[in-house]
């Protein structure tokens, strides 16, 4: 299990060593930032002397060589516009997109796991039939129409709910419904197959010859094998909604998280903000990952001595 | 003696309007072992089902008749019996072994709290109670090492001890009625003798009924006291075991006899050619472990160890062995599906080992597979007449336009219709598909042909026709086989000479007469003794020193 542990520790730095090369590059590709902060009517030599100043000048190797030697050191640089610690912006940032995340992903399992084994133990009745027909509706609809939607209706017309900012436990209510509109809809349909599967082995047929009261044979003896199908559905779309998914209703609700803060600073190529903006999310999204795997081989006895 | 522990009476099982079970009844008495025989398909495990009232799960329904359980004081008809009371009498009252020992322990679940459970359920202990209950249950159906086992996952321990932990928690409460549905079916012969000692004597030790569902008639003669036979879910004949060995009374309980091989009876004595057709000498095939990222690879294990064997043509060499002694990676190894170490592997003549990709590819023509399981070994989206066609087009031997015909001619020398070649193989039965393997096998004319185990998931009186059709062609066009097998009547039957394997090495050879009727080394001795005799014995005294086995170290780390 250490080794595992390890292993995958290992894996994990890798890949961020990576990510983190492949920002500089990738951020380099957008054109000259002097050009954009400055704008027009600069002399010559004072545009020379910025470029100077930020290092522009030098070949892309030593560029790349002393983002590393910063990175590694901690330190991510002033942004070129607010000349603000960029690690400052972002981290300030961070905080209520990781809130709306943990808030989306608590009320997605809650709803669509039990949704799920619902659905898989009535498939042939009514019961599961409705389930997935809204299931599949939710999957269908975009998460924007659902924040467009909800504010429409409990903030415009009836002016129950807060629609802006992220003040309240109430602000959380609607922002949270429409990022995990999609998501429950996709967990209910995965738990309901992985259950499907479970419940047709002969270990469930065991269970039950031992007299066992069939809500411990789902449960028990169900589920713990359906997540370990389950948990890497999970980790995906939690890794994928960290990394994309909550840009568009944080731009709906005003929310201030980390999406709005990558568009903007990309598009005035502020390149430390959107190189430790993409990193962090990169950070999230590899450690949702490496938990996911752990996790995995601790509800998994197989892959646990398998690999150590 | 008092009234029987389980009568039923009448029973009709269907699933949907297919009637399964039309009309059954006998009944079981305490310290009894009835067996129920038939074929696949004949309602045996439905009935089994039936009775703990888990057939309504498998989408069956009980269309009427009566299922009563003597419940010590009460006699409960489990037909009509609530859902909350059949909770408390499964695991309890009556309990079931079931035939896959493989799948039928929870993967993710320790073998302790598997076991624990049930007396948690039914004996209301705590969960520390129950645990060190579980051990007691272990260590009672002989498993070695108990304590240790509470903490292990079913992937670690072999099917024998499997079955083991399974029999341990049909009977921790000490059931009246036990039902074991083929528990021995999946296991080695060795494995097998050791499992259903241990039903014996525990049955003995605490009384209950046993209801002992199985096709094979070897298993009955040691087991059973009373026998039923089923056949299409109607009763064929019901008799004591020693009567239906000496008279059976139905024709069809006849030809169920007949087409079970019996040890000893059967050898063949046709005669073999004397031109070698293969000849492998000295050949190893190691399973290397792989490298991790913190550990080097170690040597891995040889599965296969210094393997000489020859095959004549028109002759049959079986191979026989237990699971994990290496079968079915020396078949492999000598086609070069998996590569060898080392050895060298002529097949009529022409080297396999060593020869480059195209060579290689040339000379397998000579050399055919038949598999095991026939669902799984035939592509279920092409038509039968490109089905068994295609090697034949892989080496060029046929045109497209003449595919059809071929087609006929081997469907017609496999003894199935003409009309087949039109019809995809999802349409066959078991027997039928095996038919088509070997249609397969016969398109590119080889001259060996390499049978894993090919009839070991047929019935009987199926697996009978298959051996009977493989020694009809083997007459007709000199055909050598190299015929693998963990049931030694049948390879008895089939063969010319007999190499018995153990733990990758081939322990002994000789003709199968002279192989079975005075067996030099001591494996093939235990092989042989384990192998249900074909002869009634009830009560038999068994001879002790009988224990758990272990699956050899090398293979139970794989799980």
């Amino acid at each position: 299990m250490l080794t595992y542990v390890l292993r995958t520790l290992v894996k994990m730095a890798i890949t961020l060593v990576v990510i983190v090369s492949l920002v500089f590059f990738a951020t380099r590709l957008s054109g000259n930032p002097v050009d954009f902060v400055l704008g027009e009517g600069i002399t010559r030599e004072d545009r020379e002397l910025l470029i100077a100043y930020y290092g522009l000048d030098a070949s892309i190797g030593t560029q790349y060589w002393r983002y590393l030697a910063s990175v590694f050191s901690g330190e991510f640089g002033l942004s070129f516009l607010e000349r603000r610690p960029v690690s400052q912006i972002v981290l300030g940032r961070a905080w209520p997109s990781l809130k709306l995340l943990l808030s989306a992903v608590s009320f997605t399992l809650i709803v669509s796991v039990p949704l799920g084994i619902l659905a898989a133990i009535y498939r042939t009745s009514i019961v599961g039939s409705v389930v997935m027909v809204i299931a599949f509706l939710g999957y269908a609809v975009p998460a924007f129409i659902i924040g467009i939607l909800l504010v429409l209706i409990f903030g415009y017309t009836l002016n129950w709910l807060p629609v802006i900012g992220d003040g309240s436990a109430l602000h959380f209510i609607m922002p949270t419904l429409a990022i995990s509109g999609m998501l429950v809809a996709a967990i209910t349909r995965f738990t309901r197959n992985a259950m499907l599967d479970v419940l047709s082995q002969d270990y469930m047929r065991t269970a039950r010859a031992k007299g066992l009261p069939e809500w411990i044979v789902i449960l028990k003896h169900g589920l713990r094998n359906a997540s370990i199908t389950l948990l890497s559905v999970i980790g995906l779309q939690i890794a994928g909604l960290a990394a994309a998914g909550s840009v568009v209703v944080e731009a709906i609700f005003a929310w201030p998280g980390i999406g709005d803060l990558l568009v903007r600073s990309a598009i005035l190529r502020d390149y430390p903000v959107l190189q430790f903006g993409v990193l962090s999310v990169a950070i999230v999204v590899i450690v949702i990952n490496a938990t996911v795997d752990i996790a995995y081989a601790y509800a998994d006895p197989r892959i646990r001595l398998a690999k150590g | 003696m008092s009234g029987p522990v389980l009568a039923v009476e009448d029973l009709r099982i269907s699933f949907g309007t297919h009637e399964a079970v039309k009309g059954l009844s006998f009944n079981i008495h305490a310290r009894e072992t009835l067996a129920l025989v038939g074929e696949s398909g004949s309602g045996k495990s439905a009935t089994a089902l039936a009775i703990l009232r888990l057939i309504e799960r498998e989408g069956g329904t009980i269309r009427s008749g009566r299922i009563l359980l003597d419940d010590g004081d009460t006699t409960l008809d489990l037909r009509t019996l609530g859902d909350a009371k059949l909770t408390r009498l499964r695991g309890n009252a009556i309990s079931m072994v079931f035939q896959e020992p493989m799948t039928s322990l929870n993967p993710v679940l320790k073998i302790g709290d598997q076991v624990a459970e049930v007396f948690i359920r039914h004996r209301s202990l705590s969960r520390r109670d129950a645990l060190r209950a579980a051990q007691d249950a272990l260590d009672q159906v002989r498993i070695p090492e108990p304590a240790r086992r509470l903490d292990q996952y079913p992937h670690e321990l072999s099917g024998g001890l499997r079955q083991r932990v399974m029999i341990a928690m049909a009977l921790a409460c000490r059931p009246r009625l036990l039902i074991c549905d083929e528990p021995t079916t999946a296991l080695d012969v060795t494995t097998q003798a050791e499992i259903l000692l241990l039903i014996k004597n525990l049955q003995a030790e605490i009384g209950m009924g046993v209801l002992f569902i199985t096709h094979d008639m070897g298993v009955v003669a040691e087991m059973a006291d009373r026998v039923v036979v089923l056949r299409n879910g109607e009763k064929i004949e019901e008799a004591l075991v020693e009567d239906l060995f000496a008279r059976p009374q139905a024709a069809y309980s006849q030809r169920l006899m007949a087409a079970t091989p019996k040890p000893g009876t059967g050898s063949s004595t046709r005669a073999a050619g004397t031109d070698i057709v293969l000849q492998v000498d000295s050949l190893s095939t190691r399973f290397a472990s792989k490298a991790g990222l913190f550990s080097k690879a170690a040597d891995g294990v040889l599965a296969v160890n210094g393997v000489s064997i020859k095959v004549a043509r028109g002759e049959t060499l079986g191979l026989v062995g237990e699971s994990g002694c290496g079968k079915s990676t020396l078949a492999r190894s000598i086609l070069r599906l998996i590569e060898p170490e080392s050895g060298t592997v002529l097949l009529d003549g022409k080297h396999l080992t060593g020869s480059s990709k195209a060579e290689l590819r040339r000379s397998r023509k000579n050399a055919q597979m038949i598999f095991q399981d026939p669902y799984a070994s035939l592509n279920p989206r092409l038509p039968v007449h490109e089905l068994i066609t295609e090697p034949a087009r892989i080496h060029g031997l046929v045109s497209r336009k003449d595919q059809k015909d071929l087609a006929a001619r081997l469907v017609a020398r496999v003894g199935l219709e003409t009309d087949a070649i039109h019809r995809f193989a999802h349409q066959f039965s078991g027997g039928q598909r095996q038919r088509l393997c070997i249609a397969r096998a016969l398109s590119v004319e080889p001259k060996l042909i390499v049978a894993d185990e090919a009839v070991s998931a047929l019935d009987v009186s199926i697996a009978r026709q298959i051996t009977d059709l493989m020694l009809e062609l083997q007459d007709r066009d000199g055909l050598a086989f190299l015929f693998i097998s963990h049931d030694i009547g049948v390879v008895e039957r089939v063969s010319h000479r007999i190499a018995v394997m153990y733990k990758g090495e081939i322990v002994e050879t000789g003709p199968a007469a002279q192989l079975l009727a005075a067996p030099r080394h001591a494996y093939t001795r235990r092989l042989l003794a384990a192998v249900p005799s074909g002869i009634p014995v009830r009560r038999r005294k068994q001879a002790p020193g009988v224990s758990a086995g272990e699956t050899p170290a090398y293979l139970s780390a794989s799980g």
